[in-house]
C-alpha cells in the first residue's frame, strides 16, 4: 500500500491544480492577514475562506482525480495486490497531497504572522475538512459508474454541507422554538462537518457572538475542553464511515 | 491451467455472460472472438477478478479464485485502454509495477528494448499518444515472464512494426509453455499466432475449436474465412430448424 501511495502523491504535487490551489490560498492567507491589525479577525476570515473552499475544492478535485484513475486502478488490481489496499493507497495519496497543500498555503503564511493557539486549530480544522471530504469523495466514486453523475453528486455533497444543511437547521430551530431543542441542535450539528470545522474553531477564539446558536450553545455546555474534543471525535467518525463504507462497497464492485 | 465452469454475470437485465465453461490448457494460444458486447472483455475480466461473477467458479492452476489475491502473480494483464497518472514518467510507472510485484525479481525486458521504450523513459505519461501507451502497456504484461498472458486489443493503436514484435514476442512466449488469452477485432493479426479459437455471442459460447479443426470443417487457410464460413453454416442451420 505504502508503495503505489508514495507514486500517487509523487503524481499528484506535480499536479498543476494542486499546486494552483496552494497558491491560492497562500496568497489570500498573507492579504487577509497583512490587512487587519488584529490576528484573530484574520484567522476569522481564514476560517470562512477555509469553509468555502476547502470541502469543495477537495470533494470536486478527488472525485475527478478518482474517476480519471479507474483504468489505472483497474491494472493496479490486475497485479498481486488487495483491493482494499489499492483503494486506500489511492486516497491516502490523495489526502496527502491535498492537505499538504493546504498546510502549505494556508499554514506557512499564519505560522509566521501570528503563531498561536488558534491557528493550529484553524490549520486543523482545514486538515479535518481535507479528510473528510476526500473520503466523501471516495465513497461518490465507488457507488457511481459514470462519472459525471459522480461529479454531480460531488457538487450536491458540497452544496448540501456548506449551504444547505444550516439553512434545515434554522429551518428546524425556527419551527420548534417554543420547545427545549438545545440539545437536539447540538446532536444534529454533528452531522455536518463543515459545521463541526467552525465551533471547533470559534470555540478557540473568544467571539461568542459570531459563533451562531449552535456555538454558543457548545460553550455553554460542553465548554471549550469538553467540546473541542467531542468536535474532533464527531470529525474524525466523519472520516472513517465514509472510508469503511466505500472499502465495503468497492469489494464488490464491478470495473 | 484455467478452468471456468458456467461461468455466469449479469449487469442489470443485460447477460454478459451466459452460463459459460471453458478449459485452457498451458502452450496455447487462444483467441477470445466475437461481436462488440459479447462478453470477452467480461469474461478476461473474470478470470482477473476485476468482475465478480453472479454464478459458476473460475480456477487457475487448480486453485479456486475467490477471495484470494495471490493467483495474480501467475498473470500478466495488458488492458484494452492503458491510462496512466499523467505525471508519471514511464520509468516511474515501470519502476512502480516493479515495486508492486516485489516477489518476482526476474524481469523480461526483451520487449522494454524492443520497442525502443527504454529510450523514451523519461517522457510523461500525459505527453504520450495511444499508441506508445499501448506499448507501455505490453511491456508491463510481459515484464514478470508469468505464465499466463492476458491480452485484450494488443494490437489495436500499435504500428505494424510494434505489432510485428508484439506478435513475434506472443509466438515465443507461447512456445516457453505459456498461456495466452488474446482478443482481437483484426483477425489477420491472429492467423499464424492462434492456436484455438473462442467465440463468445451475447454471452453465450458460440465453439470452442482448434485453428487445425476450423481448418479440416471450412477448408479455408485464413482465419477471417474460416470463422465468417462456420458463422454462416451456424446461420444455416439455425433457419433450417
Amino acid at each position: 500500500m505504502k508503495t503505489i501511495m508514495k507514486y500517487v502523491v509523487a503524481d499528484l504535487i506535480r499536479n498543476k491544480v494542486i499546486v494552483v490551489y496552494a497558491i491560492i490560498l497562500a496568497v489570500l492567507s498573507f492579504s487577509v492577514l497583512s490587512i487587519d491589525e488584529n490576528p484573530a479577525k484574520g484567522l476569522l476570515s481564514l476560517l470562512n475562506v477555509t469553509l468555502l473552499f476547502v470541502p469543495l475544492i477537495s470533494i470536486l478535485f478527488a472525485t475527478i482525480y478518482y474517476f480519471n484513475s479507474i483504468e489505472f486502478i483497474e491494472l493496479l488490481l490486475a497485479q498481486p495486490v488487495r483491493r482494499n489496499k489499492v483503494l486506500l493507497a489511492e486516497y491516502a495519496g490523495l489526502t496527502i497531497s491535498l492537505s499538504l497543500a493546504y498546510l502549505l498555503g494556508v499554514g506557512l503564511p499564519v505560522m509566521i504572522i501570528s503563531p498561536n493557539l488558534a491557528a493550529i486549530t484553524l490549520l486543523m480544522s482545514g486538515f479535518l475538512l481535507t479528510l473528510i471530504f476526500t473520503a466523501i469523495a471516495l465513497l461518490i466514486f465507488v457507488l457511481f459508474k459514470d462519472k459525471t453523475k459522480g461529479i454531480g453528486a460531488a457538487i450536491a455533497a458540497a452544496m448540501f454541507f456548506t449551504l444547505l444543511f444550516d439553512g434545515l437547521l434554522l429551518i428546524f430551530i425556527y419551527s420548534f422554538n417554543e420547545y427545549p431543542i438545545d440539545k437536539a441542535v447540538l446532536g444534529i450539528t454533528a452531522f455536518n462537518p463543515v459545521d463541526l470545522a467552525r465551533i471547533l474553531m470559534l470555540l478557540q477564539l473568544d467571539v461568542a457572538v459570531l459563533m451562531g446558536y449552535s456555538g454558543a450553545l457548545f460553550k455553554k455546555f460542553l465548554g471549550t475542553g469538553t467540546g473541542s474534543v467531542y468536535v474532533v471525535i464527531c470529525m474524525l467518525f466523519w472520516v472513517l464511515l465514509p472510508l469503511m463504507l466505500s472499502v465495503r462497497v468497492f469489494r464488490k464492485k464491478d470495473l | 491451467m484455467i478452468h471456468i465452469n458456467a461461468l455466469t454475470k449479469s449487469f442489470g437485465s443485460f447477460k454478459a455472460l451466459d452460463n459459460i465453461s471453458l478449459n485452457f490448457a498451458k502452450g496455447r494460444t487462444v483467441s477470445l472472438l466475437g461481436p462488440n458486447g459479447s462478453g470477452k472483455t467480461t469474461l478476461i475480466k473474470s478470470i482477473l477478478g476485476l468482475v465478480i461473477p453472479d454464478k459458476g467458479t473460475i480456477s487457475i492452476n487448480d486453485k479456486q479464485i475467490g477471495n484470494d489475491w495471490q493467483y495474480r502473480s501467475h498473470i500478466g494483464y495488458m488492458p484494452q485502454i492503458g491510462r496512466y497518472p499523467e505525471n508519471m514518467t514511464i520509468g516511474q510507472v515501470i519502476k512502480m509495477i516493479k515495486d508492486i510485484r516485489k516477489d518476482n525479481v526476474q524481469y523480461d525486458e526483451e520487449l522494454i528494448t524492443q520497442l525502443g521504450v527504454d529510450k523514451i523513459s523519461s517522457k510523461t505519461m500525459r505527453s504520450l499518444s495511444g499508441g506508445t501507451r499501448q506499448k507501455v502497456s505490453a511491456c508491463l504484461a510481459f515484464l514478470f515472464s508469468p505464465g499466463i498472458l492476458i491480452l485484450d486489443e494488443p494490437t489495436a493503436g500499435l504500428d505494424p512494426l510494434a505489432s510485428e514484435i508484439l506478435k513475434d514476442k506472443i509466438i515465443q512466449e507461447c512456445n516457453k509453455g505459456k498461456l495466452v488469452l488474446i482478443t482481437s477485432h483484426i483477425l489477420s493479426d491472429l492467423d499464424g499466432i492462434t492456436n484455438d479459437v473462442v467465440y463468445l455471442q451475447d454471452g453465450k459460447l458460440i465453439f470452442y475449436k482448434s485453428v487445425d479443426e476450423l481448418q479440416h470443417m471450412t477448408s479455408e487457410t485464413k482465419l477471417n474465412k474460416m470463422i465468417a464460413s462456420v458463422m454462416r453454416n451456424e446461420h444455416t442451420k439455425t433457419a433450417d430448424i
